[in-house]
C-alpha cells in the first residue's frame, strides 16, 4: 500500500443536523406509505365490489339448466350450453392454431434473431399487436374471412381469437427462452449439437413452464373476448357446432343478454359471466403454480 | 501428416481406441495437436486477440494465464469454433488440429466440436437425468445399443471420478447434484464423446477447494488420454496442472514455457510482475 493522502482530521458530525434531516425522512415515509396504502384501498374496494356482485348474482342465478339447455326465448327454461360449447371450441381451437405459430415466432427473435433488423421489426409489430385493441383485430378478420366467404362463421371466430394469442405467446416464448443462460447453449452447441437440437432439447425444455403459462394466460385472455367475435362468428341462439355458420359463444351471449330488458335472460348472464371469471380464475392459479414450480 | 491419418480422424467411427492411443510412441507425444499461427481476433472492429503463434502439444495440459480481458478465454472460444455462434465475431490466421486448418469457413462445425469438447466456467447440467445428461452428446454422433449406451455412461463417470456418486441416481435430475458433481457430469458430458482435445475454462473458479482439487487431479489423470488446454485466474492451479504454460496481457501472447520454467524463470519482464502479484 502507498502513502495516500489522508485529511489530518475527522470532519465533526452535526447530531442536531443529522436528526432533523432523519425527522424529515419519516415524514415523507409516513406520506408515501399512507398515499399507496390509500390507492391500493380504492383499487381493491371497486375490484372487490365487482366480484362480490359477481359472485351473488352469479350463484343465485346458477342452476343445473345453465349447463344442460340451450338458450331459448326469453320466458322458457334456457341455458348457456350452446354458448357454453361454442366458446370452448373456439377457445380451443385458437390455441391450437396460434401457440405453434407464437412459439415459432418467440423462438426465432429469442433464437436466431439476435442484432437482426427484421428481428427487431417483426418484434416490435409483434408489441403493437399485443396491445391493438381487440375490436380491430375482429374488423380484420370480418374483412378478410367474413366478407369474401359470404357470411360469418366459427372459423372467422377462430381465426381472429388466434391472432389475438399469437403475440402473447410470441412475447413470453422471446422472454423465458431469454432467461435460458447462454453458458448451457453452448455447452450443447460445445458437444458438436446442431442449432436446432439445442433449441428443441435445452432451450425449450428449460423454458418449457413459462411458455406453457403464456399460453394459459394467452387462453385466459381470450376466454373473455367479446369485441373481436361480434364481427366473425357473430353468435347463434341455437345448437351449432358448425364452424362454417355463425357460432354461439359465452361472451357474445353475455352482451347480448345483459342488455335485454328480460330478467331471465340478465340472470343467465350473471351465470355466463361467472362462469368465465371462473375459468379465467383457474386458468391464472393454473399458470402461476406452474410457473412457481419451475423456478 | 499423412492424408490417411487425416481421414482416420475426420470419422469418428473409425477413430482409435482409447487404449490405441495410450500405446503411441514418446515422439507423437511432443507433436503439436493443435498449431495456432498468427491468429487475429476480432469482436466487431475491436482486436482481442493479435498475431498469436502457439503449439499446444498432444496429451499435455496447457495452461493459460493473464489478467482479465486478455483474451486467454477468447482464444479457447476459437479453438472450437464457438465464436461462430455470434455474429460480429470472426478470427484471421490459423489453427490448425492436425494438420487441417479449423478457422476455414468451410469446417463442419458439429464434427470440429465432436473433436475439441469444452467444459465452462459454471457447470451448466441440461435439465434432464444424469444418464441423459451423458447419452446426450454421444447420440449426437453414435448410434448404440442400449447395453452399449449403458456402458459408455459408465465408462465416462468412472473417467470423471464420479460413478460411485452418481451410480444409484442415473435416473435422477442433475440439477439436484452440488457444484462440484455438477461440473465432474460436464467433463464425464463432454468425455463421452471421446474427443481428443478438451478445453477447460475456469472450470473450478465456480468451486470450492475440495471439488477444485478434485477437478484438478481429474485434469492430471485424463491428459494420459487427451489433450488439454486450461485457462485459469489461479496460478497455482496453472504450477499444479499444467506442462505448459502461456502467458497473455492485452491480446498478446507474452510468453510460453514449461510450467516449472516460467513460474521460476520467467524470461518477460511483464510475466514477472504479473507471476508475483504485482498487476493483474
Amino acid at each position: 500500500m502507498s502513502a495516500t493522502t489522508q485529511p489530518a482530521l475527522t470532519p465533526v458530525k452535526d447530531l442536531a443536523v443529522a436528526a432533523r434531516l432523519g425527522r424529515g425522512r419519516k415524514r415523507t415515509d409516513v406520506i408515501i406509505r399512507t398515499l399507496s396504502l390509500a390507492a391500493t384501498a380504492i383499487g381493491l374496494i371497486f375490484l372487490a365490489s365487482i366480484l362480490i356482485t359477481l359472485f351473488v348474482k352469479g350463484f343465485g342465478a346458477m342452476n343445473l339448466a345453465v349447463f344442460t339447455e340451450v338458450t331459448k326465448p326469453p320466458g322458457s327454461e334456457g341455458g348457456l350450453l350452446n354458448a357454453i360449447v361454442g366458446s370452448l371450441i373456439q377457445v380451443v381451437l385458437a390455441t391450437l392454431i396460434g401457440t405453434p405459430i407464437g412459439m415459432l415466432v418467440g423462438t426465432y427473435l429469442a433464437e436466431y434473431a439476435q442484432g437482426s433488423r427484421f428481428g427487431d421489426v417483426v418484434r416490435f409489430v409483434s408489441d403493437i399487436l399485443l396491445s391493438a385493441p381487440s375490436i380491430l383485430i375482429g374488423l380484420f378478420v370480418y374483412q378478410l374471412l367474413v366478407l369474401p366467404f359470404g357470411g360469418f362463421s366459427g372459423w372467422a371466430g377462430v381465426a381472429a381469437l388466434a391472432i389475438i394469442i399469437i403475440p402473447i405467446v410470441v412475447r413470453t416464448t422471446e422472454d423465458m427462452l431469454s432467461l435460458v443462460p447462454n453458458t448451457l447453449r453452448e455447452a450443447v452447441i460445445g458437444l458438436g449439437a446442431p442449432k436446432w437440437k439445442m433449441i428443441v432439447l435445452v432451450s425449450w425444455r428449460s423454458a418449457i413452464s413459462g411458455i406453457i403459462t403464456g399460453v394459459l394466460l394467452g387462453i385466459a385472455r381470450i376466454a373473455g373476448e367479446t369485441a373481436p367475435l361480434l364481427f366473425t362468428s357473430l353468435g347463434n341462439n341455437a345448437w351449432s357446432t358448425n364452424l362454417s355458420a355463425p357460432m354461439p359463444s359465452l361472451p357474445i351471449t353475455i352482451y347480448s343478454y345483459a342488455g335485454s330488458p328480460f330478467q331471465d335472460w340478465i340472470e343467465l348472464a350473471w351465470a355466463g359471466a361467472l362462469l368465465i371469471t371462473l375459468a379465467v380464475l383457474l386458468l391464472n392459479i393454473g399458470a402461476r403454480s406452474l410457473l412457481g414450480r419451475g423456478k | 501428416m499423412s492424408q490417411s491419418a487425416m481421414d482416420d480422424k475426420t470419422a469418428p467411427a473409425a477413430r482409435p481406441n482409447i487404449g490405441a492411443m495410450q500405446a503411441r510412441s514418446a515422439a507423437e507425444l511432443n507433436e503439436a495437436k493443435l498449431a495456432i499461427r498468427g491468429l487475429d481476433f476480432f469482436y466487431g472492429a475491436h482486436k482481442a486477440l493479435k498475431g498469436i503463434d502457439l503449439n499446444i502439444p498432444a496429451r499435455q495440459v496447457t495452461g493459460m494465464i493473464g489478467p482479465s480481458g486478455c483474451g486467454k478465454s477468447t482464444l479457447l472460444r476459437v479453438l472450437n469454433r464457438m465464436y461462430s455462434l455470434y455474429p460480429g465475431q470472426r478470427a484471421e490466421g490459423q489453427v490448425l488440429l492436425d494438420g487441417e486448418n479449423i478457422i476455414d469457413s468451410n469446417v463442419d462445425l458439429n464434427a470440429l466440436r465432436s473433436k475439441i469438447g469444452m467444459v465452462f466456467q459454471k457447470p451448466t447440467p441440461f435439465p434432464m437425468t444424469i444418464y441423459e445428461n451423458i447419452a446426450f452428446g454421444v447420440r449426437l454422433h453414435e448410434q448404440l445399443s442400449k447395453a452399449q449406451m449403458d456402458e459408455r455412461v459408465e465408462w465416462a463417470l468412472t473417467r470423471a471420478a464420479l460413478w460411485s456418486e452418481a451410480k444409484d441416481r442415473l435416473n435422477t435430475s442433475a440439477m439436484g447434484m452440488s457444484g462440484g458433481q455438477q461440473q465432474r457430469l460436464c467433463i464425464a458430458r463432454t468425455i463421452a464423446v471421446r474427443p481428443e482435445v478438451i478445453l477447460f475454462d475456469e472450470p473450478t473458479s465456480a468451486l470450492d477447494p475440495i471439488s477444485t482439487l478434485k477437478i484438478e487431479e481429474l485434469i492430471d489423470e485424463l491428459k494420459r488420454d487427451f489433450t488439454i488446454a486450461i485457462v485459469t485466474h489461479n496460478m497455482q492451479q496453472a504450477a499444479r496442472c499444467a506442462d505448459q504454460v502461456a502467458f497473455f496481457y492485452l491480446g498478446e501472447l507474452i510468453e510460453v514455457a514449461p510450467a516449472g520454467q516460467l513460474f521460476t524463470a520467467p524470461k518477460h519482464p511483464k510475466t514477472q510482475e504479473y507471476i508475483t502479484g504485482r498487476f493483474g
